[in-house]
């Protein structure tokens, strides 16, 4: 029991905390923006990459270094916007997924280029996990992981329901055209929806970094997962995007349990588990758990 | 460089160009005809690649098969089983919005590369299905067989274009292009929107197949590495749109203009010092994410805008 704890739901809750921060940002493009952001995977490596450099050139640990990721992070996706989505608003939101998709190529290619393809960690060295009532064993990293995500989650809440520009943005997200004859400026909750989804990315990157290593390939390769918890929390909604993430991270890991010795489906398998639970959400709830939107 | 080098250089060339433009006219059946999203060419093409593979090479130890029958019925038989990936996934995603297939799509594209890595029994792994045959390999060997396999290839091209020159001007073309542009009004004169858009994603699909296994012969050895979604998914997307979608000459345009800058770039690239060669990969891939944006924005219509075929109305009085 204590090594299912120890070695499958507590990763299980780590993986499920990162889906979460990247499917937040996934959502909230797809409910403000109305098109599903394929760069947002490499919109995580640029914020772990940033962190990477301000851990090399300023010596502080990975986590001080997360709020310079953010920023920066946030002035790409902004120029990106700018830059790359903007001049297709106009035209059917396809277009703008496809350019999302030359995007994460952009991204990833500059990032190629600046930093080299080899793995890096943000630092060396093994940390002892902490042992609580005897048996729970809980690495150090995991814990910073998954409290962080619990305050995020927490704030998040609080700016959605209880400041102008939140709900604002669930005004845009419910309903784009009664938002826009109401007043409200969609130019501006395009912008705070870019520095949330980016800010929230970068976390996630730099959290993925801390608990494996930073690659090129990182972001990308945590798309569909993220893609499929934007789906199960229900399109359009935050809350519902962080709910999700967790599912499918807890999933992923609790499969490869063996229960009578033999594992769910094989771990080389793991990321099958969100694509399987992406196709039963479209086939019997495409609005997802959360009643969110079907565009 | 030779004479009769260049003209091998242009025959290697014009057999990736070709297979490329397979690849091109599928995704225009897709996307061109049907606005049909899919980010997860490279999915169907290695499921092509890999039944082509395990049905024509000869008995091997290392995976499934090969049973070491006709490559014809390899190309059929991979046209069938991409098809019906195709089928399962559109099946699901055409009702909902182009973002969801793409989301499905690539889902579907990532999930085949892993079972083609983790698989072994079926295709040895990511050491890949080797000794795959040529056509007529009995009778030319070395040079000519590079030239006997421009012709097979060219021939498939032909056959793919006639299909989709066909499918463009019939009138179930006409119901694609009435569902692409306004669906609501295509559904009111009674067209059952769904199945339109599953039979254009399923015949797309099974071209992407036969791309895959013309590949597969191509290179005589096939490997998960051949898959990379960036070689194959991306850069059919921006020959695609660059051609002009819509447009099936644009499609085979598409694919030989931006398959002779990529191979251009290629040779550039080998001229520059080994510390920088390595880099050029990357700059390359950059300057074509660009060059996607440069297209969407600015030249949206590609090189050879789509041209409706005209309608044969009679006047009534």
């Amino acid at each position: 029991m204590m090594d299912f704890i120890n070695f499958y739901l507590i990763p299980g809750i780590t993986l499920g905390s990162i889906y979460a921060l990247g499917a937040v940002g996934v959502s909230m493009i797809f409910g403000i923006l109305r098109f599903a952001h394929f760069a947002h995977g490499d919109l995580m490596t640029v914020g772990a990459y940033f962190a990477l450099s301000a851990v090399w050139l300023l010596g502080i640990p990975a986590l001080a270094a997360i709020p310079i990721a953010m920023a920066l992070t946030c002035l790409v996706a902004l120029f990106a916007d700018r830059a790359f989505y903007k001049p297709l608003r106009q035209l059917p939101t396809i277009y703008t997924v496809i350019a999302s998709f030359g995007v994460a190529l952009i991204f990833r290619s500059v990032i190629q280029l600046l930093w080299g393809t080899e793995s890096q960690v943000y630092s060396v060295g093994f940390q002892k996990p902490i042992v609580l009532f005897d048996s729970l064993r809980i690495a150090t990293r995991h814990i910073q992981i998954i409290a962080a995500t619990a305050v995020i989650t927490v704030a998040l809440n609080w700016f959605l329901h209880h400041t102008q520009m939140g709900k604002t943005m669930r005004a845009v997200s419910d309903d784009p055209a009664l938002a826009s004859v109401a007043g409200l400026d969609p130019e501006k909750t395009i912008r705070w929806t870019w520095i949330i989804g980016a800010g929230l990315a970068a976390i996630a990157g730099v959290f993925v970094g801390l608990d494996t290593d930073v690659h090129t390939m990182m972001g990308w390769n945590l798309l569909l997962p993220m893609f499929a918890a934007a789906l199960l929390g229900g399109i359009g909604k935050p809350l519902g995007a962080i709910a999700g993430g967790l599912i499918i991270g807890i999933a992923e890991e609790i499969c490869t349990y063996p229960i009578l010795g033999e594992s769910l489906i094989s771990p080389s398998y793991k990321s099958a588990v969100a694509f399987v639970i992406m196709l039963l959400i479209l086939i019997f709830r495409p609005r997802g758990l959360f009643k969110g939107r079907l565009l | 460089m030779e004479l009769s080098g260049m003209l091998f250089y242009l025959v290697s060339f014009l057999i990736m160009g070709g297979i490329y433009s397979v690849i091109c006219l599928a995704l225009n059946m897709q996307w061109g005809f049907g606005g049909l999203f899919n980010a997860g060419i490279a999915g169907f093409y290695a499921v092509g690649a890999y039944s082509a593979a395990i049905i024509t090479s000869a008995n091997s130890a290392n995976h499934v098969g090969g049973f070491d029958l006709p490559i014809v019925v390899g190309l059929i038989v991979a046209g069938i089983l991409s098809g019906i990936v195709g089928w399962a996934i559109a099946r699901i995603c055409v009702r909902l919005k182009a973002d969801y297939l793409a989301m499905a799509s690539i889902g579907i594209a990532e999930i085949i590369r892993l079972a083609v890595i983790n698989e072994e029994w079926l295709t040895n792994g990511s050491l890949g299905v080797s000794r795959i045959p040529r056509p007529l390999e009995d009778f030319f060997t070395g040079r000519e067989s590079e030239l006997v396999f421009f012709i097979f290839v060219w021939i498939i091209v032909a056959i793919t274009f006639w299909v989709a020159h066909r499918l463009y001007k019939s009138p179930w073309g006409r119901v694609m292009r009435a569902i692409r542009d306004n669906e609501a009004a295509a559904e009111s004169v009674g067209k059952d929107v769904q199945s339109f858009r599953i039979q254009s994603f399923v015949i797309g699909a099974i071209f992407m197949g036969v791309a895959g296994a013309l590949s597969a012969h191509y290179f005589k050895f096939f490997s998960p590495d051949a898959t990379e979604p960036l070689l194959i998914t991306f850069l059919a997307w921006v020959m695609l749109i660059a051609g002009g979608s819509g447009n099936n000459k644009g499609a085979v345009a598409g694919a030989l203009i931006i398959w002779a800058i990529w191979s251009m770039t290629e040779i550039i690239t080998q001229q520059l010092p080994p510390d920088w060669a390595t880099r050029s990969s990357y700059i390359r891939m950059l300057l074509i994410g660009l060059f996607l944006q440069f297209v969407l924005q600015r030249f949206r219509a590609g090189l050879f805008p789509e041209k409706a075929p005209k309608l044969n109305v009679k006047s009534h009085g």
